[in-house]
């Protein structure tokens, strides 16, 4: 299934071409994707367009361990904000079925899938392995049942409206931590035996794996290429110091996401209210104590 | 029992026969049903959409998230970019663009005495349009005598194709659309992935590059991305089926550019030419032709990029603070002595 050119039918107000919404942040790349801000987008226009195609968008999301106990808080904020009036198919990889919260109420045209998934003594393991898991889910059923993919961390909530303007070709967010720093500070693999290395004046925006998604083409493409590349490093012997992430960045930075998500987008609660470039939180992590989570340090 | 054996295969060819039939029948009536539905078409187009991959760690400028061009608007309500100096890095775009070795057909009328506005035109597109590309240049003319000899750099052909004229330069600006699905239908399908439609007679000033690029492409008319759309001069009797109502509208685009794909582009001139056709049946000819239609189109499906007036301007207008390049402008002229009516 192909995304699809949209057709509009209803309109708002019109934008008026020297009066920009946002004149404090950047709201396209220098390779012309836009970066959806908070202002850039009419919710409404967006709305219509998609609503007649009757897309599914399938949405991963891995709770493995103590970490199903995300999930319900997951599942029903997902419900208020995530694509709705959309199709959704959830796929919860997890080790423990039945820790899934199966009585969450989905809306309409939207479904719970659990995988069973095997459980990894370390995190960093549990990490490494979705885009391998990720990728067999889209050969195996995902290709056939939905048009777009998201692939989301479940340690998060949703607090804003996370909709279709959000859908693109490739689609990624920038991190909430590293938006203002200059490239030689992002947290890129800098070991040039790694996959993911990236030399230091090399770099467009640092993204965060928590949230990316696209065509479920070409989010099959990435996540084969990071699969491929994180087994070439565990031969070498090295994991990359942010894991998939890490991998996700090599991959971006020469395929270019087609659409990019504002830290809106991929919040940490901890960097708490004060950004005045961040009028809406849409989505943020959960606020945990890792000690009491994650199997390893 | 005899005559058994040479029964057999008669009594076996009646059935088989008729089974055949029945066969025949069904997949005739599949393909007389495909055939017939306005969808289906005998050919296909070269390119879908692309990825953007840039071929090695090639190095360019970190983009500033806290940084962008604060007097205009970078992007459509829809999420869709508008292309202004500043927005795109030109030499990622070409890194990201040249490897996948496009080619961009360029059509052009030159009907009746516009034909002398081809040899500037030309000129300054090998200055300054798709640099490095392959582009194909459709000559569309009704005096292909006077179609003038321009160097071309590799990979760059023109070709020449003759079509009526007409006493009347509405009627030469109303076929464009039927005249560039025709031959997206016969020839440029195979020959190109994406096409540019551009009026000739205007000339390159600035790059105009592969940043221009998407699935459907239009330009903001330089007359009227300042004024309200109220004011918009699209067509405003409800009868034409380019009608627009007041409180209608995104931008007003300029007719002298229509960009992308080519099988998005032809939907596009097939679509607004099945309009116009409509109209004239009913007597109607929409204020302001094919641009009427094309608006209309464009507000029903949204164009993929915008390319900001630096891509359309007009000799005659000063310029203006935002506008900080022109890369293409229609040349001041005498329409009396160029047009063949008022």
């Amino acid at each position: 299934m192909n995304p699809v050119p949209l057709f509009f039918r209803l309109q708002t107000k019109q934008a008026m071409l020297m009066e920009p919404v946002r004149t404090d942040v950047l709201t396209v790349t220098p390779w012309l994707a836009p970066i959806v801000w908070e202002g850039t987008f009419d919710p409404q226009v967006i709305d219509e367009a998609f609503r007649s195609y009757n897309l599914t968008i399938a949405t991963t999301v891995f709770a493995v361990g103590k970490y199903t106990c995300f999930l319900r808080d997951f599942l029903e904020s997902a419900e208020k904000h995530f694509m709705v009036g959309l199709n959704v198919q959830y796929y919860v990889f997890t080790d423990m079925p039945s820790h899934v919260p199966i009585s969450v109420t989905l809306g309409v045209g939207r479904r719970l899938n659990v995988v069973k998934v095997p459980k990894f003594d370390r995190w960093q393991e549990i990490s490494l392995r979705r885009m391998e898991l990720i990728q067999t889910a889209i050969e195996e059923y995902i290709h056939q049942r939905a048009n777009y993919i998201f692939c989301l961390d479940v340690d998060m909530i949703f607090h804003g409206r996370v909709g279709p303007e959000a859908l693109g070709k490739l689609v990624a967010a920038i991190h909430p931590w590293f938006y203002w720093v200059p490239r030689s500070q992002y947290p890129y693999e800098r070991r040039t035996i790694s996959k993911a290395y990236i030399p230091q004046d090399h770099g467009d925006f640092y993204y965060q794996a928590n949230i990316f998604g696209g065509a479920v083409e070409d989010v099959h493409r990435l996540t084969k290429t990071c699969r491929e590349h994180l087994e070439m490093d565990k031969s070498a012997g090295v994991e990359a110091v942010w894991q998939e992430e890490s991998h996700l960045n090599w991959y971006l930075l020469k395929n270019k996401p087609t659409k990019l998500l504002s830290p809106e987008y991929v919040w940490d609660d901890l960097r708490g209210q004060g950004a005045k470039e961040i009028k809406l939180v849409r989505f943020s992590s959960v606020i945990k104590n890792k000690a009491e989570v994650r199997e390893n340090p | 029992m005899r005559f058994f054996p040479v029964t057999k295969p008669y009594v076996l060819l009646l059935p088989a026969s008729g089974l055949i039939l029945i066969v025949g029948y069904r997949i005739f009536w599949l393909f007389r049903e495909k055939i017939s539905s306005p969808e289906y078409q005998e050919f296909t187009f070269r390119t879908k959409e692309w990825n953007m991959v840039i071929p090695d760690m090639s190095s360019y400028n970190q983009p500033r998230i806290l940084v962008g061009r604060t007097d205009v608007v970078s992007v459509t309500p829809w999420l869709a970019p508008i292309v202004w100096e500043g927005t795109f890095d030109p030499v990622l775009t070409d890194n990201i663009y040249k490897p996948m070795n496009l080619t961009i057909a360029t059509t052009v009328f030159a009907v009746g005495k516009y034909v002398s506005f081809l040899k500037d035109f030309l000129e300054t597109a090998e200055k300054h349009f798709m640099i490095n590309f392959r582009v194909r240049y459709y000559v569309f003319t009704d005096r292909p005598n006077e179609v003038p000899s321009v160097n071309l750099s590799g990979g760059r052909h023109l070709t020449v194709i003759s079509i009526p004229g007409s006493n009347r330069w509405q009627e030469i600006s109303a076929q464009r659309m039927k005249i560039i699905h025709n031959t997206i239908e016969t020839q440029i399908h195979k020959e190109a992935d994406y096409i540019f439609c551009l009026d000739v007679d205007s000339k390159f000033h600035f790059r105009w590059g592969a940043e221009s690029l998407g699935r459907l492409v239009s330009v903001i008319h330089p007359g009227y991305y300042d004024t309200t759309r109220n004011n918009f001069p699209y067509e405003r009797r409800p009868a034409s089926k380019a009608f627009m109502s007041m409180d209608q509208g995104d931008y007003y685009y300029g007719g002298a550019v229509i960009g992308g794909l080519v099988e998005d582009v032809y939907k596009l001139t097939k679509e607004c030419h099945k309009e116009f056709e409509e109209d004239a049946k009913n007597s109607i000819e929409a204020a302001w032709q094919e641009e009427s239609h094309l608006n209309r189109y464009l507000y029903y499906n949204k164009p993929s990029k915008v390319l900001s007036p630096e891509y359309l301007w007009q000799d005659f207008k000063a310029r203006t603070r935002e506008v900080k390049v022109i890369r293409f402008s229609g040349v001041i002229k005498n329409y009396a002595a160029i047009r063949p009516n008022e």
